[in-house]
């Protein structure tokens, strides 16, 4: 039987985010954002740029702590969190595997990584810096070390822009490989319409600054059937939903 | 299957033959300083030559002295205790700065409070703190060495400042979100981003100290290489004030050779190798 604590929603419930420009003047990043992410639920977090869900992201992973409002984690205030950032973001002056290795516990640092590395292609490139990688294979790097965790909770901000397409497309492939080899409540960021409807179960809309939630677009259909012509008809039944204010 | 250009490795930056081109491109400097150095002494020996003077001696009398002096031990003696002080004095000064420092770089109340006391000490001249050192703790190696390193510190301090100003605070971050411990964000986090200004401050570090070391033991030591300069300077024996400080010369090279270069190429090899 699963522990109570794990079982648990991710529940956001944001009242407000000021920003201060540098003139001072207020700048209302969300308001009232409210939403769940059940336990074991792939979420996108989907809104034009500067809508605030970095921000939201920034806010859950801890990064800021000045706003109204409150969200809870699953598996409580001790529950691991994983991140993908937007940029790779590795210690340049250690190897992938020490990377890797870092973002575990003291006590599991020992542990046996080679599926992982495998799954992800980067055997051979355990013992690189990051200076020796493509930015793709930095972007694999990147995952390992969130999966590596075994997190209770996984963020993604964006983690496949300024990558080419091709790239970009066996980057989010590998993606859903490792994470169904375990399942995990995650939330990404994405302004990609393609990358939210072929990863995740659902979809959380959010509006233009100050960012709130303006529905949400669920996705039952198992991921290896959402082939070329069922996307097409997602991507039409979403802007059927969200027209676009264009 | 074709080659995905984006995702492929770079790991053939590491080949044999790159390797062993390096040595001899490494090998080519030293050659070229050797060549240099031997023409310096050449020079030296044709302009005592010309105006000889028993204020002006020929290389070959200054390595005479050198030799008498080191077979009797007095030059390593005198060289030891000159070491003894630099290195206490250094070690004292980078760890004083460097805390002092990244304090400041990461507090910008404490900085603006602070910052005009560095700005006073870095001012305040080597000679007047060795005397009131001397004069407040008296004659003894503590008010000796904590002299020295207190010139160095505000110098150390201005750097480390700077190399925690310049800090990304992504990795912070990234440290925040995987819990990393204290020990651990100090190690992998903290200390490899000061790298460079720490080797900056404590090159230019090593330079300062042994000059005004030199300073303080004229002035109120009996032994060590500045104490025998003041001694050669009373018998007015050029050729032993020469003697002595080209052995200390010679001594901080080795140590500039032997210890500092490998500690930073072992510091800086993550850096993108050169294809």
């Amino acid at each position: 039987m699963r522990p109570v604590g794990a079982v648990a929603p991710l529940r956001v419930d944001i009242a407000e985010k000021t920003f201060r420009s540098a003139e001072g003047v207020p700048i209302a990043a969300l308001r009232n954002l409210s939403f769940d992410v059940r336990q074991g639920e792939f979420a996108c977090l989907f809104g034009p740029s500067g809508c605030g869900k970095t921000t939201t992201l920034r806010i859950l992973l801890g990064l800021e702590r000045d706003f109204t409002g409150s969200f809870q984690l699953p598996g409580g205030k001790d529950a691991r969190v994983a991140a993908v950032f937007q940029e790779p973001i590795l210690l340049p002056w250690r190897t992938v595997e020490q990377n890797v290795r870092l973002a575990l516990p003291r006590q599991e640092r020992g542990r046996a990584l080679d599926a992982l590395f495998e799954t992800l292609g980067l055997a051979g490139m355990r013992t690189l810096y990051p200076a020796e990688l493509s930015l793709g294979l930095a972007r694999r790097a990147a995952l390992a070390r969130a999966f590596a965790t075994e997190p209770a909770v996984l963020f993604l901000d964006e983690p496949f822009v300024s990558l080419d397409e091709r790239t970009a497309q066996r980057l989010r492939q590998l993606l859903l490989s490792v994470w169904s080899a375990r399942p995990t409540t995650a939330l990404m960021v994405t302004h990609n319409l393609r990358e939210a409807l072929m990863l995740s179960d659902r979809i959380i809309v959010l509006s233009e600054r100050p960012g709130h939630v303006l529905g949400t677009f669920d996705i039952r259909l198992p991921r290896e059937r959402r082939g070329p012509q069922v996307m097409e008809d997602l991507i039409r039944s979403f802007e059927e939903k969200f027209p676009r204010p264009d | 299957m074709r080659a995905e250009p984006v995702d492929a490795p770079s790991v053939n930056a590491r080949e044999p033959a790159a390797r062993a081109g390096g040595f001899t491109r490494s090998l080519l400097p030293a050659l070229m300083a050797a060549v240099s150095l031997v023409g310096l002494c050449l020079a030296w020996d044709i302009a005592a030559e010309i105006w000889p003077s028993r204020a002006f001696p020929p290389p070959l009398d200054v390595w005479r002295v050198l030799v008498k002096e080191a077979a009797g031990g007095d030059l390593f003696y005198h060289l030891g205790m000159t070491l003894w002080r630099v290195s206490a004095a250094f070690v004292l000064a980078m760890a004083a700065g460097s805390v002092i420092g990244i304090l400041l770089g990461g507090n910008r109340r404490i900085d603006q409070f602070f910052s005009p006391w560095v700005v006073l000490f870095l001012n305040i001249p080597a000679l007047v703190v060795i005397v009131l050192a001397y004069i407040w703790f008296g004659l003894n190696e503590a008010a000796a060495i904590g002299a020295v390193a207190i010139n160095k510190i505000p110098n150390v301090i201005v750097t480390m400042r700077e190399g925690a100003r310049a800090m990304d605070p992504r990795y912070r971050e990234m440290a925040l979100v995987y819990r990393f411990g204290a020990f651990d964000r100090i190690r992998h986090v903290l200390l490899p981003q000061l790298q460079p200004y720490f080797a900056a401050s404590s090159r230019s570090g090593i330079a300062l100290i042994w000059k005004i070391v030199l300073v303080v033991e004229l002035l109120g030591r009996s032994n060590g290489v500045g104490f025998q300069i003041y001694l050669y300077f009373q018998l007015f024996d050029v050729a032993a004030i020469l003697a002595y400080t080209l052995a200390f010369v010679a001594i901080m090279l080795l140590i500039e050779l032997l210890l500092v270069q490998p500690f930073e190429r072992h510091a800086t090899r993550w850096r993108r190798r050169p294809a």
